[in-house]
């Protein structure tokens, strides 16, 4: 059969496609898969944190052969992932403390190249570890720049204690210590970090954002990086049903609507230089993306805030503008 | 079990902890009835066979084909595609070109020369009157379960309203010939220019075990309409079957200026064959409007742009040398046209009329237990069988909407329960599946892809000859098309819910096989959001 058409009815859309050669499928199709986060973890219902960890490091499995290792900081990960005497990791895998996982990162990194060894690290850690309490170690580790591929598995907010507020929270998001009450319910706008930008700053290798929602993406950002030495980061989006408010069921359809609302940008950066980004495809107001959500629920209704969702919806127009991640055609349509 | 120095955990060891017990609701794989199989009245698996055209196996994809409807190529032609108003992909960008990839297929096995395997001889005969469409169907069905079959047809050519209905410029002769020729190979006796006149004794005598009668309706309908002289009126059907068998005697009939009065297929049929016959002008008259029209508008459309014109809400009142007078009708308020006392007169030297057909069933009126309508239709039970014991009837001369798919649609049911009957069993179809409805779909994971066009000749090549109108997908187009198709219903092996479950709890057991471990389904629900076809539900946990 002559092969002309280069269509594939599902195209690169779907996790793999009978009518791709297995090359161009991906890992997570693949009956090989490692499978570096196995069954039985305690994580809740529709967890988006263990899919993220499974497709990174499963995909970071294949780009090494095996041979790394990985340097866990607490948190929601390590903590449903090995709850003693139990283990769903298939890999070589530390527990470093909460705020340390980028310094024991850097001296495992260390110790495998006085010992010879080509082992490569990989530091992974939520939003909490990463954004505000590792926050000294990651940015030590980014200017030593380290030969460590930092993950971080951004659920916008401290989950596994009880979803306070991290630096990563959003705008006007309800949590456990940014209640929905007063004046301006949630967290308050302007303040929070840019985790990405600042490793950008830090001048490093490689810096990417990604989301669960998009795991060829995802995959290709954790190849990529895996082929850098140095410093690497990498900003894993990921939504936690709980915390959120949002349904397990749709977890991925929420991470969806975070990327094309434009409220998490998909881009990718070398040495402090944008290179790179993953467009919208079907364009959404924020509103679609904020509804899925009950710690946005303040903002809807009769006791609405219009005006703060317009904010937010700013906040979305800001990163499309920056980040060129829209048509033209696709904004006069929607006629935000 | 020792350790060494700071490690404190086995790997994988929480595959101990069967997380399935928090479970709620749990997933299943199941299949739906795609719309496009739904709607077809010969109950193509449509889908089946695409997903086979899809890899490029093309023999694969025609074998499932077979199985419902050994017409392809002529139906890729012909059918009003039922199955496209219902697909799925409507409401997405466009409909899938179904009937374009259905031809392609046909076509490309009449190349070949592909053939379907038949079961063992039974030694049960079966006779079949007609070899229209619903008399090959049946012919085809029982052959292949093994029966031997014997076709009557009244004509000296084989085909029915495929041939002495539809004109070459719709299904061109040698396409209806090598489709005909298959099922002669398979060893379908079939006989020609042998009218029927008793079927009873055929049944009595234990000639045959079981009679199928497809004679469709060939008989013209007639209205009297008084003519000043001896205008030239004559019947569509008549008209068209010359067409197709003695071309220059229909020529002979038409004049400058053509006069069509009806307005269903038949009427543009007799329209598009008298422009292509010498008429210069051709005017369809027809009592009610568009909305009521019975044509497919399909039809219609290639008529008006073949420069035939209509003259809607008119009846002919009579007919001169040259001119016809016609009543203007209005249509009341219950949607009935009624006449305004308005009269006028068209320009024509031909009139033919195409209002409507009876089936010639006469022959049957002495049979016990047949019932026969005021217009030669004839009744038949959920089991396609007449009053007569063994006497089964279908097609355009049983109650239907009269379409070819109809058609050959009753000829399988047909076969099948005369294959029970002549086992002493009643057939019992299958339960139908719910239908894979376009919510059920997660259209977020199929590429856009705009629909693909089919060549087709320009005016002035069109009316010159009876050649085909239409042309056909090439091989990369047909391709093109056919991955367009969502797989309402059914795995397409895209691998989503084994990707996207968070605790690893699908199991991929090869290309399109997945079970759930239940041990560790947690019942989120995410592989049943994300599938894009809709093939899974999530189920409540049982007691």
């Amino acid at each position: 059969m002559t092969e002309h058409v280069k269509f594939y009815q599902t195209g690169t859309f779907t996790v793999g496609n009978r009518l791709l050669d297995e090359a161009r499928r991906t890992v997570q199709s693949l009956m090989t898969r490692a499978n570096s986060l196995n069954s039985g973890h305690r994580a809740c219902q529709g967890c988006g944190e263990a899919l993220g960890a499974r497709y990174a490091v499963d995909t970071a499995v294949r780009e090494t052969g095996g041979k790394m290792a990985i340097v866990n900081a607490t948190g929601c990960l390590e903590v449903f992932s090995t709850p003693y005497p139990q283990s769903s990791w298939q890999v070589p895998w530390l527990h470093s403390l909460f705020g340390n996982a980028p310094a024991v990162a850097s001296g495992m990194a260390a110790a495998a190249k006085v010992m010879g060894k080509d082992i490569r690290i990989i530091a992974q850690g939520g939003d909490g570890a990463t954004v505000d309490i590792g926050f000294g170690c990651l940015s030590g580790m980014f200017e030593r720049n380290d030969d460590v591929l930092y993950i971080c598995y951004d659920n916008e907010a401290y989950m596994n204690t009880g979803v306070q507020r991290s630096g990563s929270t959003p705008a006007r998001a309800t949590t456990a210590t940014t209640p929905g009450v007063g004046e301006q319910p949630g967290n308050k706008f302007g303040i929070g970090k840019n985790v990405p930008r600042i490793a950008m700053a830090h001048g490093i290798p490689y810096v990417a954002t990604a989301s669960v929602a998009d795991l060829r993406d995802l995959e290709r950002k954790v190849t990529r990086a895996m082929s850098f030495s140095g410093a690497r980061y990498l900003h894993v989006h990921v939504p936690c049903p709980l915390g959120w408010g949002s349904d397990p069921a749709e977890t991925l359809k929420v991470a969806r609507l975070a990327v094309e609302s434009g409220l998490f940008p998909l881009f990718e950066a070398e040495y402090g230089k944008v290179v790179g980004r993953r467009k919208i495809r079907r364009r959404v107001p924020v509103d679609d993306y904020l509804k899925m959500q009950k710690r946005f629920a303040h903002l809807f209704g009769a006791k609405g805030d219009p005006a703060a969702v317009a904010r937010i919806q700013g906040i979305a127009d800001a990163n499309i503008s920056e980040y060129q991640l829209d048509d033209i055609e696709a904004v006069k349509l929607l006629n935000i | 079990m020792d350790h060494p120095f700071a490690i404190t955990l086995d790997p994988n060891t929480s595959r101990d902890n069967l997380t399935g017990a928090w479970r709620t609701k749990r997933p299943i794989y199941g299949s739906h009835l795609p719309p496009c199989n739904h709607a077809c009245p010969a109950g193509h698996d449509i889908q089946r066979w695409l997903y086979w055209a899809e890899e490029g196996n093309y023999q694969k994809a025609w074998e499932v084909m077979m199985e419902n409807n050994p017409l392809p190529a002529i139906h890729g032609r012909i059918c009003y595609h039922p199955c496209e108003d219902s697909c799925n992909r409507g409401q997405l960008d466009q409909t899938v070109s179904i009937h374009a990839v259905e031809r392609f297929l046909g076509d490309l096995a009449n190349r070949e020369g592909w053939t379907v395997p038949c079961r063992p001889n039974t030694g049960q005969k079966v006779m079949v009157v007609g070899s229209g469409p619903s008399g090959l169907s049946c012919a085809y069905h029982l052959r292949r379960m093994g029966h031997h079959v014997t076709v009557y047809e009244a004509m000296p050519r084989l085909g029915g309203m495929l041939r002495y209905g539809i004109p070459a410029y719709r299904l061109p002769r040698d396409v209806l010939d090598t489709e005909i020729d298959r099922l002669a190979k398979m060893g379908i006796e079939l006989r020609v220019n042998e009218k029927v006149d008793s079927v009873q004794e055929m049944l009595e005598w234990n000639q045959f075990q079981a009679v199928f009668l497809a004679i469709g309706a060939h008989k013209s309908k007639h209205v009297n309409i008084p003519a000043r002289e001896a205008g030239k009126i004559f019947d569509a059907i008549g008209f068209l079957r010359d067409a197709a068998d003695a071309p220059e005697a229909a020529q002979a009939k038409v004049g400058r200026r053509v006069a069509v009065y009806g307005g269903g297929n038949t009427a543009m049929d007799a329209a598009r064959t008298a422009l292509r016959l010498g008429a210069e002008e051709t005017v369809i008259i027809y009592r009610r409007d568009q909305a009521k029209m019975p044509a497919h508008i399909s039809e219609l459309n290639e008529a008006l742009e073949e420069g035939v014109r209509v003259q809607w809400l008119s009846t002919i009142k009579e007919m001169g040398e040259d001119d016809i007078e016609i009543e203007l009708m209005e249509l009341d308020d219950k949607g009935f046209p009624q006449p305004t006392g308005k009269f006028e007169k068209v320009k024509a030297d031909t009139l033919i009329l195409a209002l409507g057909q009876d089936s010639e069933s006469e022959f049957l009126k002495g049979v016990p237990g047949v019932k026969i309508a005021k217009d030669g239709v004839v009744e038949i039970d959920a089991n396609m069988m007449t009053g007569f014991k063994g006497l089964f009837a279908g097609g355009d001369m049983v109650p239907s909407n009269r379409t070819a798919a109809i058609a050959v649609g009753h000829g399988k049911k047909a076969a099948r329960c005369i294959d029970a009957f002549l086992h002493g069993k009643v057939y019992e179809p299958k339960p139908k599946k719910p239908i894979a409805t376009f919510e059920r779909l997660n259209t977020w994971y199929y590429t856009d892809a705009p629909k693909s066009v089919q060549p087709v000749l320009n005016q002035l090549r069109r009316l010159e000859n009876f050649d085909e109108t239409t042309g056909g997908l090439d091989e990369s187009n047909a391709l093109y098309e056919a991955r367009r198709c969502l797989s309402c219903g059914n795995c397409l092996s895209c691998d989503n819910c084994y990707g996207v479950c968070p605790d690893n709890a699908i199991e991929k057991l090869g290309p399109g096989k997945f079970e759930i471990k239940l041990d560790y389904c947690k019942g989120c629900g995410i592989c049943v959001t994300e599938c894009p076809c809709g093939c899974m539900d999530m189920v409540r946990e049982p007691e």
